[in-house]
């Protein structure tokens, strides 16, 4: 393989496009609403209309409005003219299509009409996304690589490794400022840098696909809609740090993704595009699945790494860092799935295009999966630095049936909930640090009222109690101690002092837990009791003078306090 | 239960190899595992493949692989019960996974898990005693966009409410009771 025979694949990809293409949603979402049932019902209906040369039906991933799956859109272009793929998406978008009503869509086609239900593709929730991530999201057929390569998929890989030195490549990262996706934010160009320092006969890239916060699916739908950016990310990563030999972390709980990720792997290898040699250059890098086993600390890295060497997923204090020690002791990459997908448009469009978008800090864009009481639901990818009222008014179209949104909760257990009147707030990594909560790995959960902070800081403290790994006492025995306070709590038996404690348990969770899991753990719990002090309170009764329960008499719940 | 696999290491191997040598899903197993060239690193891919042809992974399971990856049996085991995808019980005929998800527990995915632990008179996480139906909870299976979702039998279901899988798991409890 070389560039003339990429080209040529392109080209070949771009020429078969038919004048008609029907594209149809199959991520895990619409999926479950039977559109595997919608793409076949289409096709039999090509057929069956005698349209084959004209229209093409094309499994594609996430369209990204998720409740109103399954999507289908229908995009139709002049004979003959050079429309650049990317120009898709401008058809009528039609809302949850069924295999019963499917056969009309094609009916249009021939001018007649359908009684299926029209999405609007200029609404705000589609208009005020920015793709870089999710660019290819809904367009290009995840199964066939050739249908990436006609995206210029693979020619960013090319470039680096025909026309670059290594060292130029780390520049690069560095120079466009992107920041690790997975929720943290640390700089991917230092972090590549320093792995492509360290002197070693062998060195790891592993991508961190194991997307454990509950409410968090952006990982799961580039992986199941786009395979190929982020092998090709990982590839790119892989030649600038020095690495041979790299790994895909997924959880077992996404089968759809293993698949499509296991079809792009091995038709990268068939292309030449991974294995040895790639691009006619010294260059090789092979890439394996790992499956996870479900083991929420396994998204930390030094969990993530002992299991991939087959052992439990148990962190172990840092440093040593990844970068220096990891993988069977050698020096490892570890990215999150979002932050490898960024990699190929940053060398493609290069990074002054990257650093204008976004804020002074956070550069570029972060995908957002939007979810509970939220009018649409669905995937999102917006310029850092856009305000979350935007996010969740604008583009989600606030709460359902006129109900009233209360706070927003970002960063799943190791995140907080952001009230209404913080709305304003720009998303980026460093302003939602300044509100007690964290940018994570992307999900946004809405909450309108008739949600209780206090039982949604037991849910995740429950979460916390029970995928707390048991290593270190801080977080096996004071997670459990916290999920305690707050049921009590919850039950109007806990006192002020109860609350006293909870208080001075986070402290101490937070400050001595061995991994991020314990360190983030109380997040939940100091966020809501930080802007909604109240409930909690409302929720206490009088504290006894002789000791709680001491003489056995019940006391009634404090009436609450006027405010 | 450690200390019984253990104990029963020593006589009870030679009888799960002959065992072994008879069924046809070992033998399946035992190709798996020299794909990836009896590496120990492989275990957890191993143990996958082990529940995916039996369904769950029993002691004399758990000994066999232990052997062909000559790794102790207490370090198999160990990695058996971390991860909570491995199950070591035998599982109902059906299944009915409820996803307890943010975005599906502020839905309500917490009063579906309820209407279905009262029907079915069993515990999340448990299987009935007649072994038709395995009521589980799932951490997030990522189809937030559609919450509250609920799997039956592997098929991920959307928008579910009480009513709705009440009337889905009807069949697998206590025969329509």
């Amino acid at each position: 393989m070389d560039i003339d025979d990429l080209v040529e694949i392109a080209e070949k990809e771009r020429a078969s496009r038919k004048k008609h293409v029907i594209r149809c949603c199959l991520a895990a979402g619409c999926m479950s609403s039977d559109s595997k049932g919608v793409k076949e019902a289409l096709e039999k209906a090509v057929q069956e209309a005698g349209l084959d040369d004209q229209v093409e039906v094309r499994g594609v991933g996430c369209m990204k409005l998720c409740c109103q799956g399954p999507l289908v859109q229908v995009d139709t272009h002049e004979p003959g003219a050079t429309v650049q793929v990317s120009a898709e998406g401008q058809g009528p978008l039609y809302l949850k299509v069924t295999p019963e009503t499917a056969p009309s869509l094609v009916g249009t086609l021939k001018g007649g009409k359908t009684k299926v239900q029209r999405g609007d593709p200029k609404h705000p929730f589609f208009t005020e996304q920015l793709s870089i991530v999710l660019a290819n999201s809904g367009i290009v057929d995840p199964e066939r690589i050739e249908s990436y390569i006609a995206l210029d998929g693979y020619q960013a890989l090319h470039d680096v490794l025909r026309e670059m030195t290594p060292k130029e490549v780390v520049d690069t990262m560095i120079k466009s400022g992107l920041r690790g996706r997975g929720g943290a934010g640390y700089p991917t160009g230092l972090k590549w840098a320093t792995v492509a320092k360290t002197a070693s006969p062998q060195k790891y890239v592993i991508c961190n696909a194991d997307e454990g916060d509950p409410g968090a699916f952006m990982d799961r739908s580039v992986l199941e809609s786009d395979p190929h950016s982020v092998l090709e990310g990982m590839a790119i990563a892989a030649y600038a740090v020095g690495a041979t030999q790299g790994f895909v972390y997924v959880r077992a709980e996404y089968p759809l993704a293993i698949s499509r990720l296991q079809a792009a792997i091995k038709q990268a290898k068939q292309r030449g595009l991974l294995g040895a040699g790639i691009f006619e250059s010294p260059f090789n890098f092979n890439i394996d699945l790992r499956i996870g086993a479900g083991a929420f600390v396994c998204g930390e890295e030094t969990a993530l790494m002992a299991s991939v060497e087959g052992k439990r997923g148990t962190p172990r204090p840092r440093p040593p860092f990844p970068a220096e020690s990891g993988l069977w002791t050698y020096p490892t990459l570890i990215n999150n799935v979002e932050t490898f997908a960024n990699v190929a448009p940053i060398i493609r469009k290069g990074t002054d295009w990257f650093t204008s978008i976004g804020t002074e800090k956070s550069k570029g864009t972060k995908v957002f999966a939007l979810a509970g009481k939220i009018t649409n639901t669905g995937l999102i990818e917006v310029p850092m630095g856009t305000p979350l009222r935007k996010i969740v008014e604008t583009m989600g179209g606030g709460a359902p049936d006129g109900g009233k949104i209360k706070a927003v909760q970002t960063g799943g257990p190791s995140g907080g909930c952001i009230p209404t009147h913080a709305l304003d707030t720009p998303v980026d990594y460093d302003s939602l640090i300044q509100l007690g909560s964290i940018m994570g790995s992307g999900g946004m959960i809405v909450m309108d009222e008739s949600t209780q902070m206090v039982d949604v800081a037991r849910f995740f403290m429950d979460f916390c109690m029970d995928e707390s790994c048991g290593k270190c006492i801080p977080c096996r025995a004071g997670t459990v101690q916290m999920h305690g306070l707050l049921t009590k709590i919850l039950a109007r038996k806990a006192t002020a002092r109860d609350l006293q404690k909870l208080e001075e348990l986070c402290d101490m969770v937070r400050n001595t837990s061995l991994c991020g899991l314990g360190q983030t753990a109380p997040n939940p719990v100091l966020s809501t009791l930080r802007f909604f002090r109240n409930e909690y309170t409302d929720l206490l009764k009088e504290d006894t003078h002789g000791g709680p329960n001491g003489n056995g008499k019940a006391t009634k719940p404090a009436p609450a306090p006027a405010t | 239960m450690i200390a019984t696999l253990s104990n029963r290491n020593k006589n009870r191997l030679p009888i799960v190899l002959e065992h072994a040598s008879g069924d046809k899903r070992f033998k399946i197993l035992e190709v798996h595992i020299k794909k990836h060239q009896f590496k120990q690193d492989a275990l957890i891919e191993v143990l996958h493949k082990a529940q995916e042809l039996f369904g769950y992974l029993e002691d004399d399971l758990l000994l066999f692989i232990a052997y062909r990856l000559k790794l102790p049996t207490s370090r198999v085991y160990g990695v058996a019960t971390f991860y909570h995808f491995f199950t070591l019980k035998p599982k109902g005929k059906h299944t009915c996974v409820v996803c307890m998800g943010t975005a599906c527990y502020v839905k309500g995915a917490d009063k579906l898990l309820a209407a279905v632990e009262k029907k079915a008179r069993i515990k999340a996480g448990e299987t009935t005693p007649d072994g038709e139906l395995s009521l589980l909870t799932a951490r997030c299976i990522g189809a937030c966009g559609i919450a509250p979702a609920v799997v039956y039998d592997g098929t991920v279901t959307p928008r579910q409410t009480p009513e709705l899988a009440l009337e889905h798991v009807k069949g697998w409890t206590g025969h329509g009771h």
